[in-house]
């Protein structure tokens, strides 16, 4: 009689190469224009599909990597970092804001994509504001959270790529 | 200075504009993409003393906006200003004619130097 042993699932995991590219040009991005150093948590799993906070930009890979990576910040937390990447106060309502958002999501996804060690493209950004929005993201790909604080609020960085090549 | 500025991103336009106003009396001219600027140049290729240029935006991206330059000017001082670092693509701009490469995220000090490098100021 043949014994039928049922598999768990494998547990997703972390990958490193893919994830510690956006430590690092989230560090610099805030650092060289924002003139903010986030203080960065160790990243984890997400497993529900809502995002972070309330303001995200997303960008979109596609090539030998393709998902999305979305920076997603506490409503405050941006209206500060925008207004301190402009140099300007900036109202969340406007068209600058929004703008703003995306530039900084722009400049996280591309400046990783170096150390990504891959051929991808990156698509313009989308920006969505609003409470409790949910994003749509690859299935059977974890999403890795980057919990990053600052003085002036908390956002995340949630990295959802896999390699197709 | 003529001075044109080549990005979909109305806020890195405004921070680029807040650097080079260190050069001086300089008049800015923005567009939001590759069409836009050629409109921007339209019959007078040497019209602008210096470009930015994106790399990545719609419907005219900067490495196609770089060659349409290029065809007819090969004068005028044109530098990438773009997230785009890897060495290939770095080698493709300097294929197609770009003077210059400066990364984002750059700081208001490297943005300058490259530019200064570009026109020849001394720094």
């Amino acid at each position: 009689m043949e014994t039928m042993v049922k598999q768990q699932p494998a547990a997703p995991v972390l990958n490193a190469a893919l994830i510690m590219p956006f430590v690092r040009s989230t560090l610099e991005v805030f650092t060289q224009m924002v003139k903010v150093s986030p203080q960065i948590v160790k990243p984890m799993l997400k497993e529900d599909a809502g995002a972070s906070y309330d303001v995200s930009g997303i960008i979109g890979f596609s090539g030998e990597i393709i998902g999305s990576v979305v920076v997603s910040f506490e409503l405050e937390a941006a209206r500060k970092l925008v207004s301190a990447l402009v140099g300007m106060e900036v109202d969340p309502s406007s068209a600058d804001f929004v703008d703003a958002v995306g530039e900084l999501a722009n400049m996280i996804a591309g400046s990783a994509k170096k150390d990504l060690g891959k051929k991808a493209s990156i698509a313009v950004p989308t920006v969505i504001i609003g409470k409790n929005h949910m994003i749509g993201r690859l299935s059977g790909v974890p999403c890795v959270l980057i919990p990053c604080h600052t003085e002036v609020g908390d956002f995340a960085v949630e990295v959802n790529i896999k390699p197709t090549a | 200075m003529k001075i044109l500025l080549v990005d979909d991103s109305r806020t890195m336009r405004n921070i680029q504009k807040k650097v080079l106003e260190g050069l001086g009396a300089v008049e800015f001219t923005e567009a939001n993409d590759g069409l836009e600027a050629l409109t921007a140049i339209g019959n007078n290729p040497a019209g602008f003393e210096l470009i930015l240029i994106d790399w990545n935006m719609p419907n005219m991206d900067g490495i196609t906006l770089v060659g349409r330059i290029r065809a007819s000017d090969k004068k005028t001082p044109l530098i990438m200003v773009t997230t785009e670092s890897e060495k290939s693509r770095i080698i493709d701009a300097i294929k197609a004619g770009v003077n210059n490469y400066a990364l984002k995220p750059f700081t208001p000090e490297v943005l300058m130097q490259k530019v200064k490098q570009t026109l020849g100021i001394a720094a």
